[in-house]
């Protein structure tokens, strides 16, 4: 297993540019989720990692070996297809063994590791089987096993379970992270959704038209989002923006919100007068009959263990999640509260977050 | 409540009655379409006199001298001359004595049939492998005016190809390939190998690409993944393609009566030959194109699922 380094890595396709100099490290043993919705450049980053697209510029080391122009086939990497790709005209056995056959691995040996990979995923009763006559979930474990029986230098999934009925995508989710952790092979994860990237990365790249928004820790990105991009795309509902206009000092310790103070992280940068917008997630929002921060109710979501609010505010729709145990009327004014530790503050016209206490914690700690 | 109808009626199955209009309809055709088969087999087995009799016959004693004619060329002797000669040894020899001739050697029937199957089959393997590979170069590669370059391959189906008879007679003759099989083979190929890159880049196309790109990631070149994983999926088409490419490169007439005269004449221009020697021999006619017909006939039976895809290509999306 190893490393895998991206440096200022870029794609054009004619003038489009379908990934704008990126750069980040998976360390070994690490799985990393490129997150992001469809045409932001992520497959096409995992295909460049993979071979299968030869970046415009950059350079991509694997193991500390630049491997920027080396074919795929020369990679030692493993691709999980979206659409899986198992051959259709070999069984299941022959679709395992198939990349050790590459390898000039006798005979005796690839059979024993097919059958090894096939009990490791539960699916050595179906190794003589067409792989056209299997079930989705059967078709998944078929191309991990592809994918593992060479025990390659890491894996790179594109999509793997966008084709699987929700209720099932849970069980393979639960899966993929149990497989990770006993194999601990380097991983990209190429996916859409984020509850997939959540549950299962340690690290998330979230992209947008190309360029890599933010890369951390599945909780860093979601406590201490780097732009607006990334505090809107992750979080169910998204991350609350409630826009004014104003300028910043650094050392500031609260802003004024339609005339109302409101605590936030220590600003540490000086910000000129501009559109600024506070992001405050949903469940970070109490309601409090005291605060001078009101708005009228606008609908509700009840969701069984909690509520989502919608609040009409001064500022706009403010969507709060709230314990289920109240109820309330269209209409009925409430007083909003926020949790101001968790509060973050965002350049509207550039969308970047303003440096405050709460990134610096995450810089420190 | 009304009574709910528990048989469901299926919009796309057709009902018994249907099925079995259907059916007496496609033997009705089967019917039409193989009489002139039934009757160019018949007349093969016909004496020359009941070959050409009129009303037709139905009934009549089989002969194999259409047969006998067809193998051999013959000379006319004197009834003494065949009384002096030994007994007869075959049935053909039999036969051609009884209408006062010899057998003088064999006829040229079989290396003209060879001909035609060096030249289709050679031409048919030509045109299918140069047009895989070109269909899996457009299908998988940028290439350079791809579009404008299919459009060139395509219309050389354009105008029929006797219509550049001329110029190749001419230059043929100039590079000396007339009358050879190698110049047949490149010309069929030629002719057939338009339709096998489109027909074939179809086929390649609604492969996808995944296939070798898990191929090559799983160690393999492009070579190697486009022979292990591309090929087989495309035999289907390369099937139906060659079925395509065989009948016309078998069944060719009008370069095969201008190109070759000789050594590298294909069957099709021989057969009509047959009928000037000693009289209208329509048997002999019709033993040698029931022979003709015969590769082809087991060839497309052997393959007729292959070829029931190739023609139904496209009219059905997964």
């Amino acid at each position: 297993m190893s490393e895998i380094k991206i440096v200022n890595l870029r794609k054009q396709f004619g003038d489009f540019v379908a990934v704008e100099d990126s750069s980040f490290t998976v360390e070994d043993g690490e799985f990393l989720a490129l997150l992001g919705p469809s045409g932001c450049g992520k497959t096409t980053t995992l295909r460049m990692i993979a071979g299968l697209e030869l970046p415009t510029s950059g350079k991509i080391h694997l193991d500390g070996e630049d491997v920027t122009f080396n074919r795929a086939s020369a990679r030692d990497i493993a691709f999980v297809f979206q659409l899986f790709a198992l051959y259709p005209h070999m069984n299941v056995r022959r679709n395992i063994g198939f990349p050790l056959l590459s390898q000039g691995v006798p005979k005796a040996e690839i059979r024993a590791r097919v059958e090894e990979t096939a009990r490791l995923l539960r699916i050595d009763q179906i190794l003589d089987r067409s792989v056209s006559g299997l079930a989705g979930g059967d078709r998944q474990r078929v191309a991990l096993g592809r994918a593992i029986v060479r025990r390659p230098k890491c894996f790179l999934m594109d999509e793997p379970l966008g084709t699987l009925d929700a209720e099932f995508r849970e069980v393979m989710v639960h899966e993929l992270r149990e497989l990770h952790n006993r194999i601990h092979a380097t991983t990209v994860y190429v996916t859409h959704d984020q509850h997939e990237a959540m549950a299962m990365a340690d690290k998330i790249a979230v992209m947008n038209h190309g360029v890599i928004e933010q890369f951390g820790t599945p909780q860093e990105i979601y406590n201490r989002p780097a732009s607006m991009y990334v505090a809107d795309f992750i979080g169910s509902p998204p991350m609350n923006f409630m826009r004014f206009h104003s300028g910043l000092h650094r050392g500031a310790q609260s802003i004024l919100l339609d005339g109302i103070d409101i605590p936030v992280p220590e600003v540490s940068e000086d910000v000129r007068p501009r559109e600024l917008a506070l992001g405050v997630r949903p469940e970070h929002i109490r309601f409090n009959d005291a605060s001078r921060l009101r708005g009228a109710v606008y609908g509700s979501e009840y969701l069984g263990t909690n509520q989502v609010v919608a609040v009409e505010t001064a500022s706009g729709i403010v969507k709060a999640r709230i314990p289920a145990d109240r109820s309330f009327r269209l209409g009925e004014t409430v007083g909003l509260e926020f949790n101001p530790a968790t509060l973050a503050l965002f350049d509207c016209a550039s969308g970047r977050a303003i440096a405050s206490s709460l990134y610096q914690e995450a810089r420190h700690g | 409540m009304s009574s709910v109808n528990t048989s469901a009626h299926s919009v796309v199955e057709p009902t018994p009655t249907v099925k079995r209009i259907a059916g007496v309809i496609v033997i009705l055709y089967a019917l039409v379409t193989m009489i002139p088969l039934a009757w160019i087999f018949l007349t093969s087995i016909k004496s020359p006199p009941d070959s050409i009799s009129y009303p037709p016959k139905i009934v009549f004693t089989p002969t194999l001298e259409g047969y006998c004619n067809l193998f051999t060329t013959r000379t006319r002797q004197t009834p003494d001359y065949i009384q002096s000669l030994p007994p007869a040894t075959g049935t053909c020899d039999e036969i051609t004595r009884s209408r006062n001739m010899v057998i003088a050697g064999p006829s040229n029937y079989w290396p003209r049939f060879g001909n035609s199957l060096i030249i289709a089959f050679g031409s048919t393997f030509l045109a299918v492998s140069l047009g895989t590979l070109a269909a899996y170069g457009f299908s998988r590669f940028r290439v350079p005016l791809a579009d404008d370059l299919l459009f060139f391959i395509l219309s050389t189906r354009m105008m029929p190809p006797i219509a550049v008879a001329i110029p190749i007679y001419l230059m043929y003759r100039q590079f000396g390939l007339s009358d050879t099989a190698l110049g047949m083979i490149l010309l069929y190929t030629a002719v057939n190998v338009s339709l096998a890159v489109w027909l074939l880049k179809g086929f390649i196309d609604e492969i996808p690409r995944e296939y070798e790109e898990a191929a090559m990631i799983d160690g393999y070149t492009r070579l190697h993944a486009f022979w292990k994983v591309v090929l087989p999926q495309a035999t289907t088409g390369i099937a139906a393609t060659a079925i395509f490419c065989l009948i016309f490169a078998w069944n060719e007439y009008a370069f095969a009566v201008l190109l070759t005269s000789g050594s590298a004449q294909t069957a099709p221009p021989f057969i009509p030959t047959i009928i000037g020697e000693g009289g209208q021999d329509w048997p002999a006619v019709a033993a040698g194109t029931t022979i003709f017909l015969v590769p082809i006939l087991v060839f497309t039976i052997i393959l007729r699922k292959q070829l029931l895809r190739g023609i139904t290509f496209g009219a059905v999306r997964k």
